[in-house]
């Protein structure tokens, strides 16, 4: 079991759905939606919330600045 | 634990810089200016410096960095940005300047700026977006362009008998005895972010050390004008511009 | 210099290049930046010497062309301090384009222009053929400068102290346009008295737009001429001319002399004018009631006496050292009222008295 738990929150508005943080992503956390932004773009989010440890590589690697990231111990 | 337990403000590590505002930047989904212009609000709010920084946008893709960034900003004529940025500096000389240029602005149209505010060792930072293309116009060739490399005026690849060598302009700059950090990197991978982020901040460190002019050299992507996806991008710049355009410190003094 | 006098108004014996130069430190400038040209060397090498980094803390660079000299001037500018340029025709020409970004910016400064004969590389003697230039806007887009027409070594000084005000009062650059003669010719001047160069303080308060740094209680300060929506850019355009009618309205400057009774009214600026002084007392003294405008702001135009005179006399002529750049104001400003004749010579050649006379008798009394 994975030390720490995370979760990434996406602005999905702010999104352009640019596939960056789902190819940075180690855990294949990240996915892009089926669904579309208001201007048509689908959007980043978390497809498989429990394999993520909150490592940030996707906030990171993020050119939109639209990743926010949460991030636990998991043995608390 | 769920997921809601976990958003929870407590458990917060990532979250856009405040120096960057809301406003939902121009640039095309997977855009290498947008990451560049991350990390330099970061280092603004880190170094707690958003008071005394000004920059200087160029034109090109990133003329409108100025409305991404809350910090105070001149928008320069096309290559002019490092002598504005001399006219600041030398006005202001406690205050953090850098221009943010791309390779038609810094190493075409502005070359003799660039050069003679390197040599005469102006203390700013410079950072230069080096995607081998005119991404604003719609990815015409570029000074930086790779031989061979497709654009929209060279649509056959970049001949060298037409249209001359790509310019390492950064390796020039390197060779000036004004210049003391010049280094190229990228912001393709974490690991590249994170250095490249070390890189711009010592920039702007260099820039109040009265030690000469810093330039970061970002070997960028444009996805749009090189027609591929951004992570195909990623991976073809990898392959053909880290060739021409190495990574690494050219000069560290 | 004597370092004694530094602070009181001083009367010297120098150049009107000189002459900008102490003026420019005299009145509180921040910065000069410049690339060497003759007729207008001067500026630069006198500041140069006089060091005032030393004494006001004004910074003085030579920089690597007139392109980047105005945008030196365009970043100093920016950070509201007040900066300037000199050059002489072709190195203003290179500036036309940070000269129509600092307009559409809205950012004050001075640039001087000490004419020399053109087109092209030209010639180094003296000549006024950059009227259309600097008065009809020599760079893109609508926009005006103020533009300042010296006659002697006083006003090159005098006039470098107004541009600031001017350029201040109104957010935008103006100009002193001079020549060759007033750059290189050497009379007695009084000197303005030091103003010390503004704090940061003053400078938040007089330019509250200068990018000084965005305190937490400030909005960012953005200096740019970019707005990509055609309303927006409409919107900026509308103010520009508001406060151009405005410059228009409040900002004219001439001289006029001996014209309540003339029957002819000579216009001329700057060296040509104190030529066509001479040309007006050898007139007088053969008995013809000659007249002389001499505008003083050749933007904003003074229109309004010339239309008056224009009323009253038989005719004008308009003297200039190029091919006849003022005359098309002079004819617009009388309306077709009265004749209005041209005589001009170009390349760098100065009329004598003598000839504008002839050229007022055929061109104007003898026909």
């Amino acid at each position: 079991m994975a030390k720490f738990k995370g979760a990434v929150v996406v602005n999905t508005e702010r999104c352009k759905g640019c596939d960056l943080c789902v190819v940075a992503c180690p855990y294949d956390v990240l996915a892009l939606s089926k669904d579309a932004n208001s201007k048509g773009l689908n959007f980043s989010y978390m497809s498989t919330p429990d394999n993520c440890i909150g490592c940030m590589a996707c906030a990171t690697v993020c050119p939109d600045a639209c990743i926010t990231v949460y991030k636990v111990r998991n043995d608390l | 634990m769920n997921i809601a337990d976990i958003i929870n403000p407590a458990n917060l590590v990532y979250e856009k810089t405040k120096v960057m505002n809301d406003t939902p930047m121009h640039y095309c989904p997977g855009c290498s200016h947008g990451v560049v212009h991350k990390i330099v609000g970061e280092i603004i709010e880190e170094m707690g410096i958003q008071d005394k920084t000004i920059g200087v946008a160029p034109v090109g893709c990133a003329v409108f960095a100025y409305k991404y960034l809350d910090i105070d900003w001149q928008q320069a004529a096309h290559g002019r940005a490092p002598a504005v940025a001399t006219g600041i500096k030398r006005l202001l000389p406690d205050r953090y300047v850098f221009t943010y240029q791309g390779d038609g602005d810094l190493a075409a149209i502005g070359t003799a700026e660039t050069i003679h505010a390197c040599n005469r060792g102006e203390n700013i930072a410079i950072i230069f977006i080096n995607n081998g293309i005119y991404g604003m116009t719609g990815g015409q060739m570029a000074p930086t362009t790779l031989k061979g490399m497709k654009s929209s005026t060279s649509p056959n690849g970049r001949e060298i008998p037409l249209a001359g060598h790509p310019l390492n302009i950064t390796e020039l700059l390197a060779k000036l005895d004004g210049t003391c950090y010049v280094t190229r990197q990228a912001v393709h991978t974490v690991a590249a972010v994170k250095k490249c982020k070390r890189a711009i901040q010592k920039a702007l460190e260099n820039s109040m050390e009265n030690k000469g002019t810093s330039i970061v050299e970002v070997v960028s992507t444009c996805s749009s004008g090189w027609k591929m996806t951004p992570a195909d991008s990623n991976d073809w710049m990898v392959e053909n511009m880290f060739p021409v355009y190495p990574m690494g410190d050219l000069k560290n003094i | 210099m004597n370092k004694a006098n530094q602070n009181n108004e001083e009367v010297r014996l120098m150049k009107g290049n000189e002459a900008i130069a102490h003026a420019a430190i005299r009145c509180g400038c921040d910065g000069y930046f410049g690339y060497p040209i003759t007729p207008q060397s001067e500026i630069m090498e006198t500041l140069m010497e006089l060091e005032p980094w030393n004494t006001t803390g004004m910074v003085v660079l030579q920089a690597e062309s007139e392109t980047a000299s105005i945008n030196m001037v365009y970043g100093a500018a920016g950070c509201g301090k007040k900066a300037m340029t000199s050059s002489s025709s072709p190195g203003v020409s290179l500036m036309q384009e940070g000269i129509s970004y600092m307009a559409g910016s809205e950012l004050p400064c001075v640039i001087v222009n000490v004419m020399r004969g053109g087109p092209g590389l030209g010639t180094i003697q003296p000549s006024q053929a950059d009227y259309f230039q600097t008065v009809k806007g020599g760079g893109h887009g609508d926009y005006k400068m103020i533009t300042l027409a010296p006659a002697s070594v006083q006003e090159m000084a005098d006039h470098t102290v107004l541009a600031f005000d001017l350029a201040f009062k109104y957010r935008t650059p103006a100009m002193v346009l001079a020549d060759g003669i007033i750059g290189q010719m050497m009379e007695k001047v009084v000197l303005p008295p030091f103003t010390p160069r503004w704090t940061e303080e003053e400078i938040r308060k007089i330019s509250p737009w200068s990018t000084l740094g965005k305190r937490p209680q400030d909005k960012p300060n953005v200096i740019t001429s970019l707005a990509l929506q055609a309303e927006e850019m409409e919107e900026i355009n509308m103010r520009l001319q508001a406060r151009y009618r405005e410059i228009e309205k409040t900002e004219v400057l001439y001289e006029e002399i001996n014209c309540e009774d003339a029957d002819y009214i000579i216009v001329a600026f700057g060296t040509t004018a104190r030529v066509c002084q001479k040309t007006m007392e050898i007139a007088r003294a053969e008995g013809l009631k000659v007249g002389l405008i001499r505008p003083i702001t050749l933007y904003p135009f003074p229109k309004d006496i010339l239309k008056h005179y224009a009323a009253k006399v038989k005719g004008m002529l308009t003297v200039e050292m190029n091919a006849g750049q003022m005359v098309e104001d002079v004819r617009l400003s009388t309306c077709g009222k009265i004749p209005v004749e041209f005589y001009g010579r170009m390349g760098g050649i100065v009329p004598s008295p003598d000839e504008v006379l002839n050229a007022l008798k055929s061109k104007l009394i003898e026909i």
